[in-house]
């Protein structure tokens, strides 16, 4: 219940930020939302000898959509930002669906989606919704900024791909091709409690119908994050036909990796990345309920 | 004020670090000197001595130490004290006035929220987190807004209950709200 | 003329809704919980806890931590026997380990202790601390304690050959041999209740304070039950009684965890004699959850004999009890398996015989009666999915089956086959009032339309009547003290007054409701009434609050002490009036003269006497103690009925709606009532659904935080519909009142596992051990077949 000591600093621009960094330290870390790792230094699990805490940093609390529709989601966005945002429920349906179901609401009062990024825990929730968006991160560092896709800014579990003077200022969402749909099932023992399965799907439907372009994430089955493209692949250029869907979310069920554990058997977890794999694109195609989403009571 | 500690010698003094922080708690302006390790709710019962704040729990789970920090509820347990230099905490102490408790207070009361009380200004602070959002919830929201906060006196149902009321009442005294 | 008798409801008597005194407090933050109490040069106190499940240790070296600034005392299992503090005696009459000295036996075991400064500190310096450990073998469940060759956990203790701790057994043998060779039907069930933690969202703690100049021993304490403490400690610590003084604050949740005497306890007050400074201890989650009293995990089979017509002849059972490293029940009867033989009282069955086996293992010691008399939540559980099994065999009504076997209203007083005596009840209607409220028939139309669509709707039944109230004397006590109860009234020369009682509320409202037990003896508004509890200098002795035996026990006591103090009055009365005592009458508040009813005094005016106008002879003052030492247990009769939706794609179930119908006779303050069993429900729902401590093969603890360890938040739970309608008061209780606060959590679990085993049923499968995981539903839908929850968890 009482964290380790270290030394705090409070940098109020990223330039001084990165600098702290850079003269910090083997063992530095960044305090954005710090929903996730206060709870693992006051369990010490973690003890790092120096914070740096980028709250009081301007400029990265916002989430908007360029003239092209890419959607930019800073790294101080909280996930209450975003689940409250008429922007993301208007144009965004698979983050729509997946922000209430981060943690519990006073939670999401401080975590971030950036910080969730980074935090790379393979049961969290929003490494899956990005990577089936096709999404990156935005890292800057004394040698400027680079964008890295999701896929491969996740690197393992609790791992990701940053340099240690490196800090990740914003997830951005390419824009899509046509109609964005999908959505987000998660299945939890509790409000609060880590995913035991979550599956994300984003799709780009066109005009006639057929599938652009889509993505399919996978929380909690693997050591890290999943990205199951061949499923994602099957569906590309079809349309959302029963038997396409039926395919798909046996695909997606393949690339699964789960463990049996007090949460359920790897039987089980499989069969349920199938079901709600199966259960998002049921509910996109056309007749479908629409974004789906796990905030009623049963899943 | 003043404070006296055992000489350990320089050397095992010097390394810990101390910093100063200005926050306002419920109003009143605080400076205090702190070890960044400090947790909010540390702060709070033990520095300002306010322990109508509770901690339950080590995981982040139970919501005991729920507290309002620049309006926001958040679980005190999870934000480092250094984290509101500059900013405005609101506690379970900070609800009622000189004269009146808030309607949530009469409500929990009316409608027996409460039982051992021990999750209680937790409950109470996130209920005002969300009451500060949507003046007009349904009890479905009620129980979205509280789902972070753990009880396990009452099963919640009276705990809704006094949550509506509270509404209902802050609904009547602000004219035009509805 | 008419009755110038006070309306009781308006004073807040007995039938009073009355809000709660103490919210006035909790509200605003200013209640005093353990962890608020602060002392001038209080040091901090923090546990180190063994990582493995059982080991040798072979060596401790605590020379960093004492190296740390702001330390003070570092304490080992080595330093406390010196002072033979090493080791403490248990409730059951076994021995604990305060800290370890020769081995650990369980994950979370206290190993040493740290004093400092600052809790900070503490940790920082228990983390600093080396332990040098020689992993053993490790037993988690009955069949490895008993395996050829199992390592004996308890070799510390001369002459335990093996890991069994008891055999127990209780009942007719020979008689139910006999019925069960004129059986139809031979009906079995097998199942095992979870390890659970009852979890007060208040971890445990004190702060010791041994003042050197007095030679008194403070300890404000989190227990439901400081009279016994102070007991214990001065057997313990062979302090002297009457320099003991326990404090029980305010407590945030007791559940019975709060009763028993933790390692924690007794290394804050042996740190405060040592330091000669105030000692803190608080107790974080996974201290709470992985060492303190943990209950159930239970092992129960059996067998129902019936005949073809739907009646019960007979049933045998067995239980294998896992207790963990110690055994260390936390239980005032003296039978072995606590009161796991209340089980099928509110059936009329000939015969029953139960055997009993109590095991060792390497988890954590305690069990404690988590909202329950001890071991009848298991008893319960296991009687009602007997029943629905037993009706199912038997291919009958879930009701009607009930009904026919349910102790008849005229059959009143009823010895169980297992030698309780039941004494009031009237089943029938509140089983009718149950159906009635979730329209029973009309579900049962529902259910077969929605089967025909492939959804899986589901009703489930629990009816029982349990034991609450410990004790009468003869047989239950705790180490050997006699489980009554007190009060003690002092009324004020101006009619306001003070009462004390031997209880300690944890949230019941006892400040509320004593207050309206002697708004309805003597009149005086519950308002002028101040209630106290929980400090040993000032409170009568009592044996403290658990078991639901506040109201049947202290609740008695204050009536009783009312009751005396009226009889004064009486006497006071007649002086004031110049009249025999013979001619005065009693109406609510207020003695009068027979003959001329308009002459009288309140007794207010009977107060100001006993301290300014006694007659000749009589002792001054308005004070008077009772102590309450019950003739029996009280028997509640509760009908929960539960319906639920499961999702067969998913094995996820919804709680459709949840009925309630409790009668607990006289109810003091109903909206209090109400608001216990929604409490117990919920708890019910939890252990039905998601709440439960495992283990891994190798030991390890899954539920040692609330990661895991999983309490429903107001969105899970489900809404609840109370019934009130049945009364029968209890006919020993002066107020006709039964115990209450756990109900609910004893009878409810059935109800919902019932449900979402009727909405499975057609499928073969007889048993899916709680909770009800999504997973193992989906598990006993998809293969056919039950679904254990024992120990290990499964994994890769």
């Amino acid at each position: 219940m009482y964290p380790s000591r270290f030394r705090y600093e409070a940098p109020r621009s990223l330039d001084e930020a990165i600098g702290t960094l850079r003269d910090g330290g083997d063992y530095a870390k960044i305090l954005a939302g710090g929903q996730s790792l206060v709870p693992m230094m006051k369990l010490r699990f973690a003890s790092p000898e120096l914070i740096v805490d980028i709250n009081n940093v301007p400029g990265l609390d916002y989430h908007r959509a360029d003239a092209d529709g890419t959607l930019r989601v800073g790294a101080l966005t909280r996930h209450a930002d975003l689940e409250w945002s008429p922007l993301l429920k208007a144009s965004q349906p698979t983050m729509a669906a997946a922000a209430p179901m981060i943690a519990d609401p006073l939670v999401r009062n401080r975590g971030t989606l950036v910080g969730s990024l980074c935090h790379a825990d393979p049961q969290g929730d929003w490494a899956a919704v990005m990577i089936s968006l096709g999404a990156s991160v935005v890292a800057q560092g004394p040698r400027g900024r680079r964008a890295i896709p999701v896929a491969d800014f996740v690197t393992g579990p609790f791992e990701n791909a940053l340099e240690h003077d490196e800090i990740a200022v914003e997830a951005v969402v390419p824009p899509a091709q046509g109609t964005r749909a999908g959505g987000y099932l998660k299945l939890e023992r509790r409000v609060g409690d880590f995913a035991t399965c979550g599956v994300a799907v984003a799709l780009e439907i066109s005009a006639a119908g057929e599938v652009i372009r889509a993505g399919i994430g996978l929380t909690g089955v693997g050591g890290a994050t999943i990205n199951a493209t061949q499923a994602a692949a099957a569906l590309s250029g079809k349309a959302l036909t029963p038997e396409a869907i039926e395919a798909a979310a046996e695909l997606t069920a393949q690339a699964a990796q789960p463990r049996t554990d007090h949460r359920g058997s790897a039987e089980y977890k499989r069969h349920m990345v199938r079901t709600f794999a199966a259960r998002i694109l049921g509910a996109a195609a056309p007749g479908g309920t629409g974004p789906a989403t796990t905030t009623e009571r049963a899943a | 004020m003043t404070a006296v500690y055992d000489d350990l010698g320089d050397e095992a003094t010097s390394d810990i670090p101390v910093r100063r922080i200005r926050f306002t708690i419920n109003g009143a302006k605080k400076i205090a000197e702190i070890e960044p390790r400090l947790l909010l709710s540390h702060l709070i019962r033990r520095g300002v001595g306010l322990t109508g704040t509770h901690m339950g729990c080590d995981t982040t789970n139970c919501g005991a130490c729920t507290v309002l920090v620049d309006g926001k509820p958040v679980k005190s347990c999870t934000m480092l004290a250094v984290q509101v230099d500059g900013r405005e905490v609101t506690t379970v102490e900070g609800l009622a006035s000189a004269s009146e408790l808030h309607p949530l207070q009469e409500g929990f009361r009316e409608e027996h929220g409460l039982q051992c009380g021990f999750c209680t200004p937790g409950m109470m602070m996130a209920a005002k987190g969300l009451l500060d959002r949507n003046p007009n919830p349904t009890e479905e929201d009620v129980r979205w807004a509280l789902s972070g906060n753990l009880c396990r006196c009452t099963g919640y149902q009276n705990i809704v209950k006094s949550v509506l009321w509270a509404a209902e009442k802050q609904r009547a005294r602000t004219p035009g709200a509805e | 003329m008419t009755s110038k008798a006070l309306d009781e409801i308006k004073i807040g008597g007995l039938g009073s809704s009355r809000k709660r005194v103490e919210d006035d407090r909790f509200i605003r933050g200013k209640g005093n919980y353990l962890d608020d109490v602060t002392l001038p040069g209080m040091l901090h106190m923090e546990i180190l806890r063994s990582p493995l499940p059982h080991a040798r240790i072979k060596s401790i070296d605590t020379s960093k931590a004492w190296e740390i600034p702001g330390v003070h005392l570092v304490m080992t299992g080595e330093m406390m026997a010196t002072r033979n503090l090493a080791w403490m005696p248990t409730l059951s009459y076994d021995t604990q380990a305060v800290l370890a000295t020769d081995k650990v036996r369980f994950q979370g075991q206290e190993v040493a202790c740290v004093i400092a400064d600052d809790p900070y500190i503490a940790k920082d310096a228990c983390e600093a601390i080396e332990v040098d450990y020689e992993p053993l073998p490790v037993i988690i469940n009955p069949e490895q304690a008993q395996a050829d060759g199992a390592p004996i956990i308890r070799d510390d203790k001369d002459g335990q050959a093996s890991n069994v701790i008891y055999d127990w057994e209780v009942g007719d043998q020979a008689a139910t041999g006999r019925a069960f060779a004129q059986a139809d039907v031979v009906s079995k069930l097998e199942l095992h209740y979870p390890r659970s933690h009852p979890s007060p969202i208040e971890c445990c703690g004190s702060v010791a304070d041994f003042n050197r100049a007095t030679s008194k021993l403070t300890v404000y304490m989190t227990t439901q039950a400081p009279h016994i403490i102070r007991a214990a400690v001065a057997m313990v610590a062979e302090l002297p009684e009457h320099l003991i003084r326990i404090v029980s604050p305010d407590i945030g949740g007791g559940f019975g965890n709060k009763v028993p005497v933790y390692p924690g306890y007794v290394m804050s007050i042996l740190a405060s004699i040592l330091l000669e400074r105030p000692v803190k201890w608080i107790e974080d989650k996974t201290g709470n959850l992985i060492s303190t009293g943990f209950a159930r995990d239970v092992y129960l089979k059996g067998e129902m004999a019936l005949r073809r017509d739907g009646k019960i002849l007979a049933v045998r059972m067995h239980t294998d009890a896992d207790h963990g490293a110690f055994f260390s029940d936390a239980q005032p009867s003296k039978f072995k398996i606590g009161l796991m033989h209340s089980a099928f009282a509110a059936y009329d069955i000939p015969a029953a015989h139960l055997t009993a086996r109590g095991v060792y293992t390497n988890k954590a010691p305690g069990g404690v009666a988590y909202r329950c008399s001890f071991r009848v939540t298991e008893a319960m559980f296991f009687q009602e999915r007997m029943i629905q099994e037993a009706a199912n065999d038997l291919g009958m009504d879930q009701a009607a089956f009930r009904r026919i076997n349910f102790v008849a209203d005229h059959d009143f007083p009823h010895r169980t086959p297992f030698g309780f005596l039941t004494d009031s009840g009237q089943y029938a209607k509140c089983l009718d009032v149950g159906l009635k409220a979730i329209d029973y028939d009309k579900f049962r139309e529902e259910q077969k339309e929605a089967r025909k669509r492939g959804r899986l709707l589901g009703l489930g039944i629990s009816t029982m009547t349990e034991p609450l109230g410990a004790g009468n004397s003869r047989e239950y006590d705790i180490l050997g003290i006699k489980m009554f109860d007190s009060a003690d009234l002092k009324v004020h020369m101006t009619g306001k007054a003070l009462l004390r009682t031997g209880a300690k509320s944890q949230g019941q409202g006892h400040e509320t409701t004593w207050a309206q037990i002697v708004a309805h003896e003597l009149g005086i508004p519950a308002a002028d009434v101040t209630v106290e509890e929980g400090d040993t200098d000032t409170a009568p002795f009592g044996m403290g609050t658990y078991a639901s035996r506040s109201t049947p026990v202290a609740g008695a006591a204050v009536a009783m002490v009312s009751r005396k103090i009226r009889a004064k009055a009486r006497k006071l009365a007649a002086h004031l009036l110049e009249v025999s005592e013979e001619d005065i009458e009693w109406e609510l508040g207020r003695f009068y003269v027979r003959s001329a009813p308009g002459r009288g005094v309140t007794i207010q005016e009977c107060a100001m006497a006993a301290y300014s106008n006694m007659p000749d002879g009589m002792e001054p003052g308005l004070e008077n103690t009772a102590y309450y030492d019950p003739p029996n247990l009280t028997w509640p009769f509760a009908v929960y009925i539960a319906t639920v939706e499961v999702d067969p794609v998913t094995g996820v179930w919804d709680v459709l709606k949840m009925v309630a119908v409790d009668d607990c006779g006289v109810r003091i303050n109903p909206m209090i009532v109400e608001g216990q069993i929604m409490g117990g429900l919920t708890e019910a729902y939890a252990m039905a659904s998601m709440q439960f401590i495992t283990f891994d093969a190798d030991g390890n603890c899954v539920g040692s935080n609330y990661m895991d360890y999983l309490l429903p938040s107001a969105w899970e739970t489900p809404g609840f519909e109370l019934h009130s309608e049945v009364v029968t008061p209890c006919p020993h209780h002066p107020l006709g009142a039964k115990g209450i606060g756990e109900c609910a959590a004893v009878g409810g679990p059935a109800a919902f596992v019932n449900a979402v085993m009727d909405a499975l049923g057609g499928t073969g499968v007889r048993n899916i051990d709680m909770p009800l995981l999504p997973d193992r539903v989906w598990e006993a839908l998809t293969n056919r077949h039950d679904v254990s929850g024992a120990p290990p968890i499964r994994q890769d």
